[in-house]
């Protein structure tokens, strides 16, 4: 863990956004900070508007309302110089699958500008243990390979802040807490900030220092993983989650 | 650009695309043009492999320019690659500037190979003519940019939905466009529309200069500053379509199909 005077520095910060796509709310209104080297679990069930938070801080999507500031810096007017410092992974994206994995963090290397690329590759695909996959055709890859590429794609910049959006979804229980350590261990020894959304809730208890729950567009619960299945008097995030999904509004009107 | 590289030289049906259709088109143009000699449909047969043979291979150079914009945005969306493109620093004129580029190669290898072709088989060579090419080739790269930023913008607007129009929007044009006859064939009413397409002026001043007539600089003065006028326009249309894209969420949800 980082030392309290970096963890203090403010990465990310949201102040009452809204999204709304052709009058239907996604984002109601939410506003949370993500310090240095903190990892954010951001949850929720289908249509909390994980994703679209999501998308709004990856400069996908532009907000109806409210303010999005990462690194100090307002998103829209500084988009390149923010999504420069930044990385994204997602089991929904994939790279191209003609191609061999070196060519495809090659490529991915140089929409990033990151200097001596070559070196780096070798550094993380040896960190994920998959330096036996470099000159692999990307499409022949298995899924768990493939997250692994992925995320090898995603800390090729060196990126200060890391967006995770369900990146063990298509693990196998195996792979997928191989893949939690390391981030853990990444994060440990490099600082990265990170946000990472999952439906997996044992991900979360383990990967996360604290989580914002979504519910309809708005944060219903945040705190450690800990805090929040006390509030909710549950035994486990899953539970919490259950809950959540299944009475989420008489949950809000109480909380 | 390095990605594209690396695809081409990976992918053999890519590799045969950029040389198949256009020779496909060679084949039938160059027979048509034979057999349409033959039986004496065309008067002033001397020009006739010129006229026509220029005609498909200026048309390819348009089509190929308007192509590599709107195909290399596809390739992304096929591959469920667009997301990394547009969340890494890489400014949206940067991107399509290097669509341009792999445009601009694609046409270089075509044009060179059915020129030659078409000098093996007809004895038609559209070198002849040298640097007076030149400007009409130029054209025909701005007519098919500014048609590939149109067509992109549009798909990246109403999705996958929208696709085929990446093969149809060129062939929208075609017909007014005096490709293979001249203008005048047209009906009056449909001649100041064909005026307003640059292609028209470069497909006149193509004629002009294969009868021998020189370089028409009213065709070209007059191609050069409709190019002027649609590119900023589908480069004002295309930022305007990335601002749609981007307050509905749908280059997420593109990119994630």
């Amino acid at each position: 863990m980082l030392g309290c005077e970096c963890m203090s520095e403010t990465v990310v910060e949201v102040e009452h956004l809204r999204k709304e796509f052709n009058g239907t709310v996604a984002v109601a209104d939410v506003s949370f900070t993500v310090k240095r080297g903190e990892i954010v679990g951001v949850l929720g069930p289908n249509g909390a508007g994980k994703t679209t938070t999501i998308q709004v801080l990856l400069g996908l999507t532009t907000p109806t309302s409210g303010s999005v500031r990462v690194f100090g810096m307002e998103l829209e007017p500084h988009r390149c110089e923010i999504l420069q410092r930044c990385n994204f992974c997602s089991a929904y994206t994939a790279l191209p699958a003609n191609l061999k994995v070196r060519e495809n963090l090659r490529v991915s290397a140089g929409l990033y500008g990151v200097a001596n690329a070559a070196a780096k590759m070798d550094q993380l695909l040896s960190l994920f243990e998959i330096s036996h996959l470099k000159n692999k055709v990307t499409g022949q890859l298995s899924s768990g390979e493939s997250t692994r590429v992925n995320l090898c794609k995603a800390l090729l910049n060196d990126p200060e802040l890391l967006l995770l959006d369900e990146p063990t979804a298509s693990l196998d229980p195996n792979i997928a807490d191989k893949v939690r350590k390391l981030l853990r261990r990444i994060q440990r020894e490099q600082g990265i900030t990170m946000i990472y959304t999952s439906h997996n809730m044992r991900d979360v208890e383990e990967v996360c220092d604290r989580v914002l729950f979504l519910h309809k567009g708005r944060i219903i619960a945040e705190g450690t993983p800990a805090e929040v299945i006390a509030k909710f008097h549950q035994k486990s995030l899953e539970e919490v989650f259950i809950t959540v999904a299944r009475s989420g509004d008489l949950l809000e009107e109480e909380l | 650009m390095l990605r594209y590289t690396y695809l081409y030289m990976r992918s053999v049906p890519r590799v045969t695309e950029v040389f198949f259709w256009p020779l496909m088109d060679l084949l039938v143009w160059g027979y048509v043009t034979v057999y349409l000699q033959r039986v004496g449909g065309i008067s002033g047969s001397a020009n006739a492999f010129m006229f026509l043979l220029g005609a498909m291979i200026f048309w390819d150079i348009l089509y190929r320019a308007q192509q590599g914009v709107t195909l290399s945005f596809l390739e992304d969306v096929w591959s469920r690659n667009l997301l990394n493109v547009f969340v890494s620093p890489v400014r949206v004129g940067e991107f399509v500037l290097a669509t341009y580029i792999v445009g601009l190669v694609r046409i270089a290898i075509t044009v060179g190979v059915l020129a030659g072709l078409a000098y093996a088989l007809y004895s038609f060579n559209l070198f002849s003519l040298g640097m007076s090419l030149l400007p009409f080739f130029a054209n025909l790269l701005l007519i098919g940019w500014a048609l590939g930023m149109v067509t992109t913008a549009l798909i990246m607007r109403w999705g996958q939905a929208a696709e085929a129009l990446a093969w149809g929007v060129p062939f929208l044009i075609q017909p007014v466009a005096a490709v293979f006859y001249p203008l005048d064939v047209l009906p009056g009413w449909l001649q100041p529309v064909a005026l307003s397409i640059p292609a028209t002026h470069v497909f006149e001043g193509m004629r002009q200069v294969l009868r021998g007539d020189g370089v028409s600089a009213a065709s070209l003065t007059a191609a050069f500053a409709l190019n002027a006028i649609y590119l900023v326009a589908g480069a004002l249309f295309f930022r305007y379509m990335f601002g749609v894209a981007r307050r509905r969420g749908l280059l997420a949800k593109l990119g994630t199909q």
